[in-house]
């Protein structure tokens, strides 16, 4: 980048030049408008739903577009269940990863496996999808079929739901907490792990002393990319969730996320407060994706060691 | 020379005192690290097995029929996706043309004009933005184009929703990429007389020229697989579309996420098919990438 | 007089090339002994053999005995984990842990050893501390990051780190190379009443420290430790031309 200091000296030349960072500002600037756009159409396509179901809109349980009952609270409560459960499975997994191919593998075997993990995430969400529910879920079914003879839990095993929509959120997470997981360990100073190695520590006391805690932030920052993911994460969720209303009561149970909600019901949303609920829901969506992309931001200031460059 | 000797050392052997649980920990770690790779590397066995099996036997049942016929009705053999592959095309292109002028306009921007006030905001919305569901954005269209009748559930609508998704990566793409040409270059220009938008636009960008084009690729390959902000603009299509604005258009995404609730398998062996041309496409932009983030 | 290292024959190999020959030496306890020579002539990668720093590095391979105490530092039964808690490392550019706290650093290494017990730990770390004159400059703030201090403490806190775990030997690699005069003087002041508690070998490119604070100094080239024996004499009288063209500055 450049600031410069040279005055043209051709009144043609500082023309073409006003001209030209207009136009790259307006482009620029466009950014803005677009972020701001997002927030005011979603509102104005949503506020006939939130104002006819008022409060209840975020705090009611029912969703019974038949009687015109609007309440996105289950589907809040879906996502938040499905993202949690799929963080819980791929943060370790992806951490696991990340630490063989920065500081055990060998350089041949490094580079090939890396380059798996990021195929992972090169596959499609519908390709998941349909993986999902040809592969996965019958897979899970039958798991949660022993489950349920073994142990005779009032849970009815059927494949669909919570259990095989986490487990694919998973799988498609782990890529990206995988990625910049390797990029900041790889990050650490040398002289980091040679002062741990120098005080006669094993190679998990390593990794646990000088490298885990120096690049915490940079690990952090790809959970909350994770996060992001799962969160709006639309059609593989639709495909293997069920698309029942109700608040998920058990592991087996089949449930929606505020995405599947949207995408599943939309084609059947015939009267305009239908179809505003769910324009609600999803300004609901962006008030989230927002949020979280905030408070990540300030998190991971506050977990950067000082001094440190990430 | 004295030695003070009050100094001695207890008799400690070498021989490994390490204590058990530290050893024992430290080898549980390993395998823990080697088997969570294996079970992170099995899904994608997994998938990519289960495509390209059922894909190819899909496509070569159906070839060429696949690639050029329309969709035909459910009971009847035969048929192919060729409206979807045609839809995916016009609107990626669509999309492209939206995510080059706003996202390499904005790289631009951040890049050469870093100092000008309202950089930092522009980064910080850049990077909100892609933050954002792929679905928000499709709603957005939706109310913005759809609903307001401007276009109706159409392949312009669907376009421009995949290009505003492309737009954060391709501005945080070409942001990196300009910042990479040391500034010497940009010195030199101005050096011998060149106004600064000369230097930006026949200098600056024709070196960044293969980083921008890797950055679009990765960008196109990344919405090519997005069907969730078509579904409220395009909407997806059995037949080819006849005009880009109030005419639904089919997408390959869309296509096998029709198809994969359908109960007639020959429908749901197209949507393995469809799988499989996607993942390729994908896969081959992806190392196209990667060759040119080579070379360079 | 008890020597507490010696080496015999020692060679260091990245890959085919010896980077480091026949080096017999030994050093007794409770002294500071100086390895000086030009750049690249093998004084720090015989340092870092020492204590078995080569094990991570790819591609590196040492013969030779190296013996501490009279037991072999590379023998089949060895831990080289253990012989890094008996023989401690400071490195060229400080590198505390930044996201620990002081007391945290100085502790780092007994906590890894296993010792909880907070009494215990606060005790070390004072002593350390202390022995690494940096007690009085921190005593108030001990739970302040370690980043948080000026190069010249950083390294104390790191010469600290080192002596917590009360090494027989601590090796110094150019400790104060990227440090201020002052903060220079400091340290080698420092290694004068260290060596009461630990045997220093340290490297340096400086001959002037290496002829104030050093009790016997070995001259390294190319490679091959050329001259070894009481700094005052190696100083004065060398026995090689090598050493005496290094010392009179007419290279290096």
């Amino acid at each position: 980048m450049t600031s410069t200091t040279l005055k043209p000296k051709r009144s043609r030349a500082s023309s073409g030049d006003a001209l030209f960072s207009y136009v790259i500002l307006g482009l620029a600037l466009l950014i803005l408008l677009v972020v701001l756009s997002y927030f005011v159409l979603l509102l104005s396509g949503g506020i006939q739903g939130l104002t006819a179901s008022g409060i209840s809109f975020i705090t009611g349980t029912t969703w019974d577009p038949a009687n015109g009952v609007y309440s996105a609270f289950p589907f809040i409560v879906g996502t938040f269940i499905t993202a949690v459960a799929a963080l819980i499975l791929a943060i370790p997994l992806a951490l696991a990863s990340a630490l063989f191919i920065t500081e055990y593998a060998p350089r041949w075997l490094s580079e090939p496996v890396g380059y798996l993990v990021e195929l992972l995430a090169a596959i499609p969400s519908v390709v998941y999808g349909l993986w999902g529910i040809f592969v996965l879920l019958p897979l899970v079914g039958k798991f949660q079929l022993w489950v349920y003879q073994k142990t005779g839990v009032p849970w009815t095993p059927s494949g669909y739901g919570v259990m095989t929509a986490s487990i694919l959120l998973a799988i498609m997470i782990i890529p990206f907490i995988a990625s910049i997981s390797r990029d900041v360990i790889r990050l650490v100073p040398n002289d980091q792990r040679e002062a741990a190695y120098a005080l006669g520590a094993t190679k998990w006391e390593v990794i646990r002393t000088g490298i885990l805690p120096y690049a915490r932030a940079g690990i952090f920052g790809g959970i909350i990319l994770g996060l992001g993911r799962a969160i709006g994460e639309t059609l593989a969720v639709t495909m293997v969730i069920g698309n029942a209303y109700k608040i998920p009561s058990n592991p087996f149970a089949q449930g929606s996320t505020m995405s599947s909600i949207i995408a599943s019901q939309f084609s059947e949303a015939t009267d305009p407060r239908f179809v505003s609920s769910l324009v609600a829901i999803g300004l609901l969506m962006l008030v989230f994706s927002v949020v979280v992309n905030y408070v990540s931001s300030v998190v991971i200031r506050k977990l950067t060691p000082a001094g440190v460059r990430l | 020379m004295t030695v003070s000797s009050n100094a001695v050392p207890s008799a400690r052997a070498l021989s490994s005192k390490l204590s058990p649980a530290r050893r024992l920990q430290n080898n549980l770690m390993l395998g823990l690290i080697v088997l969570g790779t294996l079970v992170v590397l099995l899904p994608l066995f997994l998938i990519f097995g289960y495509v390209l099996i059922r894909g190819f036997t899909a496509v070569i049942a159906g070839f060429p029929a696949f690639f050029t016929q329309l969709p035909k009705p459910i009971g009847e053999a035969g048929g192919g996706i060729a409206q979807a592959i045609v839809g995916s095309l016009i609107m990626l292109a669509i999309a492209t043309v939206l995510a080059s002028l706003i996202g390499i306009g904005g790289g631009i921007f951040l890049a050469e004009y870093a100092e000008h006030r309202l950089a930092n905001l522009v980064r910080i919305m850049s990077d909100v933005l892609t933050g954002i569901p792929a679905i928000v954005v499709g709603l957005v269209v939706y109310v913005m184009l759809v609903q307001s009748k401007i276009t109706g559930y159409s392949g312009l609508a669907g376009g421009i929703a995949l290009g505003l998704i492309m737009v954060p990566i391709v501005v945080r793409a070409t942001e990196e990429v300009l910042k990479l040409i040391p500034t010497t270059i940009r010195e030199a220009g101005l050096a011998l007389g060149l106004p600064r938008w000369k230097v930006i636009l026949s200098i600056v960008l024709p070196s960044a020229r293969s980083g921008i084009v890797t950055g679009l690729t990765l960008a196109v390959a990344r919405v090519s697989g997005e069907a969730a902000p078509l579904i409220f603009t395009s909407l997806g299509n059995t037949f080819y579309s006849n005009s880009l604005v109030q005419n639904p258009m089919a997408a390959l995404p869309l296509q096998i996420y029709e198809y994969s609730k359908s109960p007639a398998p020959e429908q749901v062996s197209l949507a393995w098919a469809g799988s499989l041309v996607l993942v390729f496409i994908i896969f081959v932009a992806g190392l196209i990438a990667r060759i040119a983030t080579r070379q360079r | 007089m008890p020597e507490i290292l010696k080496t015999e024959d020692v060679f260091v190999y990245y890959g085919a090339k010896d980077a480091v020959r026949h080096v017999n030496l030994s050093f007794e306890r409770n002294t500071v002994n100086a390895l000086i020579g030009p750049s690249g002539c093998g004084k720090t990668t015989f340092l870092r053999a020492i204590n078995r720093m080569h094990d991570l590095t790819p591609g590196a391979r040492v013969t030779g005995k190296i013996i501490l105490s009279g037991e072999d530092v590379y023998g089949p039964e060895t831990d080289p984990v253990e012989i890094r808690k008996r023989i401690g490392m400071v490195f060229q550019k400080p590198n505390p842990f930044p996201t620990m706290s002081i007391f945290d650093n100085v502790v780092a290494g007994l906590k890894l050893a296993g010792e909880r017990n907070r009494a215990k730990l606060g005790e070390v770390t004072e002593r350390s501390l202390r022995q690494a004159a940096l007690w009085d400059e921190v005593k108030d703030r001990l739970s302040a990051p370690g980043s948080s201090l000026s190069g010249g403490q950083q390294q104390r806190l790191c010469i600290a780190r080192a002596l917590a775990v009360e090494p027989e030997i601590l090796l110094m690699d150019e400790p104060t190379s990227a440090l201020d005069p002052q903060s220079t003087q400091r340290i080698e002041d420092l290694m004068t009443s260290l060596k009461n508690d630990v045997t220093i070998v340290i490297v340096t490119h400086n001959m002037q420290q290496a002829a104030r604070v050093s009790d016997t100094t070995s001259f390294f080239l190319v490679g091959d430790m050329v001259e070894h024996g009481l700094t005052d004499q190696v100083f004065t009288s060398p026995k090689d031309d090598r050493t005496e063209a290094y010392i009179t500055g007419r290279f290096g």
